[in-house]
């Protein structure tokens, strides 16, 4: 076998920073005594999770899929409506979620992925709005107005949950989990045929492949991970809400994924990033920060193609050439 | 000759109320190069994407090497060694060239629904991609990326791809549609390595490359087949000569 070392390109390093950022984000909170840093930057990975998901989609699938909250709630409303019933620990609760938003994944994808383009995208955010209603109307699971969760998971009927500095800690290895899971999934001979759907699935059907069941397989796959980030928002906010599934939410994590750069997966961690940040700023000036974020986006997507992580990359080509 | 690899029997396609394949039955013989001629319009290319299963027949049957294939999708024919080229080249613009042919390899290799372990990494598809590359004398090309390839190089990339697929017949939808003077004379060399080795089914305009190589042609008219035969056979037929190839020959 190769060294592992030696397979690590220059290009690793992004990642690599971004892994080690987010690991040093509760030291500086802790120097700094600002505990609000732990939650917003929970919730970033959170959001980063999902994108991943969206990412895998989107810029290595070609599958512009405009219902991706839908499996970010499911995952959610497995924690409060298990917890509503007292079932407080993550052993149950967490194979409840990543099943759910599989299950619904698959349902909805053998029907929305036999159609193509906008037919793609408008079936996606349907089935969407779908989900996003029928929890509006759980009565006994507070409805409109969602549910707040008495308590977090347990994990084996441990406490690990409680602790912000645990849970921060948690939800940074299922980030770095989910990435590399991605990371390989791409590189692998399943990802191969995945991108080359993506390029011209006329050809891919001609060479002897079932594209179907492969964009299939990835759409349950990012389904999972959505349900999974969905399953770690609940425990960090301890509230669930028909919020998170509705459609401008998915709107947010498409702007994510585009803002950070398309077909990177890091991109989609650092589109998640500059989208919470700037909100968080820019909403501390004015309530209508997306009055400055829509021109912001605007001359992101028409300037730099490649997302923050295309103009980044520009950048540095431009400074090492002097 | 042997046994025909391919049969045709009396194939229809209707688009609406135009008959467009028109009762075509056709034997291709174990290795022999079928050319297929005929006027814009004949219905040339639905009966090739009626072959490859890109569109499914109205009536009538297909046979491949002595399976009925009628019914099957158009992935399932391939992995039975039906390979294609297509009239606009269909390439995967965005992989480089070895990737490209990497892949039909892999689609004959082992299970795609293989989650781990880099597939750019994969000494037995990139060895055996390398060597169809090189059989067609592109090796050259190997690192490029498709899409930046000359379009007479993407067509020879795509016979690359359909090789790599080890197919047990070929069907080209005029692979010298579009291609310059110099670059069609290259292809003529990788056509001409090509028969032979495999039952060819060619559609194309261009009579110097049809005649050049091909062991029998058919003659389609308005999706009927209005002869089959030697291409001496062909060049004599009276009603060929009237109505097609008249004017193409002088």
């Amino acid at each position: 076998m190769q060294m592992s070392l030696k397979r690590l390109r220059p290009h690793d390093s992004v990642p690599i920073l971004i892994f080690l950022i987010l690991a040093a984000i509760p030291v500086l909170a802790l120097i700094r005594s600002e505990d609000y840093l732990l939650s917003l930057f929970e919730r970033l990975m959170i959001f980063a999770i999902a994108a991943l998901s969206l990412d895998l989609l989107i810029g290595y699938g070609g599958l512009i899929s405009f219902g991706h909250a839908a499996f970010v709630g499911l995952g959610a409303y497995a924690v409060g409506i298990l917890s509503a019933h007292g079932m407080h620990d993550a052993i149950i609760a967490l194979p409840v979620a990543l099943l759910s938003s599989a299950l619904f994944a698959y349902v909805t994808g053998v029907v929305c992925l036999r159609t193509k383009g906008v037919y793609f995208i408008m079936i996606t955010l349907a089935f969407g709005q779908m989900v996003f209603f029928t929890a509006s109307s759980l009565a006994p699971y507070g409805g409109d107005d969602g549910l707040t969760i008495a308590a977090r998971n347990t994990l084996g009927g441990f406490a690990f949950f409680r602790s912000e500095g645990s849970l921060y800690y948690l939800i940074w290895g299922c980030l770095l989990g989910a990435y590399c899971f991605c990371r390989m999934l791409v590189g692998s001979r399943f990802g191969r045929v995945f991108r080359g759907a993506k390029e011209n699935a006329l050809r891919m059907e001609t060479i002897g492949f079932n594209v179907y069941r492969f964009q299939l397989a990835a759409y349950v796959i990012a389904g999972m991970m959505a349900g999974l980030s969905g399953f770690l928002l609940a425990n960090a906010t301890e509230f669930v809400s028909p919020a998170y599934m509705s459609w401008q939410r998915s709107g947010d994590l498409i702007i994510m994924v585009i803002l950070g750069g398309l077909g990177s997966l890091h991109g989609a961690i650092i589109g998640a990033g500059a989208y919470l940040l700037l909100e968080e700023w820019l909403s501390a000036f004015t309530e209508d920060w997306k009055v400055i974020f829509g021109p912001f986006l605007v001359l992101v997507v028409l300037f730099a193609r490649g997302g923050l992580l295309g103009m980044g990359k520009d950048l540095v080509r431009r400074l090492s050439r002097g | 000759m042997g046994e025909p690899v391919l049969q045709l029997e009396q194939l229809r396609k209707r688009f609406g109320g135009l008959v467009v394949t028109d009762d075509v039955t056709l034997d291709v013989m174990g290795d022999e190069l079928h050319a297929i001629i005929g006027p814009n319009g004949a219905g040339k290319t639905t009966l090739i994407n009626q072959i490859s299963g890109l569109l499914a027949s109205d009536a009538g049957r297909i046979r491949f090497a002595g399976r009925d294939i009628t019914a099957l999708s158009a992935h399932a024919r391939a992995r039975l060694g039906v390979a294609r080229s297509f009239q606009i080249t269909s390439v995967l613009s965005g992989f480089s060239a070895l990737e490209n042919v990497a892949l039909a390899v892999q689609a004959r290799t082992g299970s795609s629904f293989r989650f781990i372990g880099r597939v750019a990494a994969e000494v037995g598809l990139n060895e055996r991609a390398l060597a169809v590359l090189n059989e067609l004398g592109l090796a050259e090309l190997a690192t490029r990326i498709a899409g930046e390839l000359s379009y007479g190089e993407r067509r020879a990339l795509e016979f690359a791809i359909a090789l790599a697929m080890q197919p047990k017949l070929l069907l080209l939808d005029e692979p010298m549609a579009g291609i310059g003077r110099e670059e069609s004379l290259r292809l003529l060399d990788v056509l001409q390595r090509l028969k032979g080795r495999l039952p060819i089914v060619l559609i194309e305009h261009d009579m110097a490359t049809v005649f050049a190589l091909a062991d029998r042609i058919s003659v389609l008219m308005y999706g009927r087949v209005l002869a089959s035969g030697p291409p001496a056979q062909i060049r004599a037929d009276r009603r060929v000569v009237a109505a097609y190839l008249g004017d193409e020959l002088e």
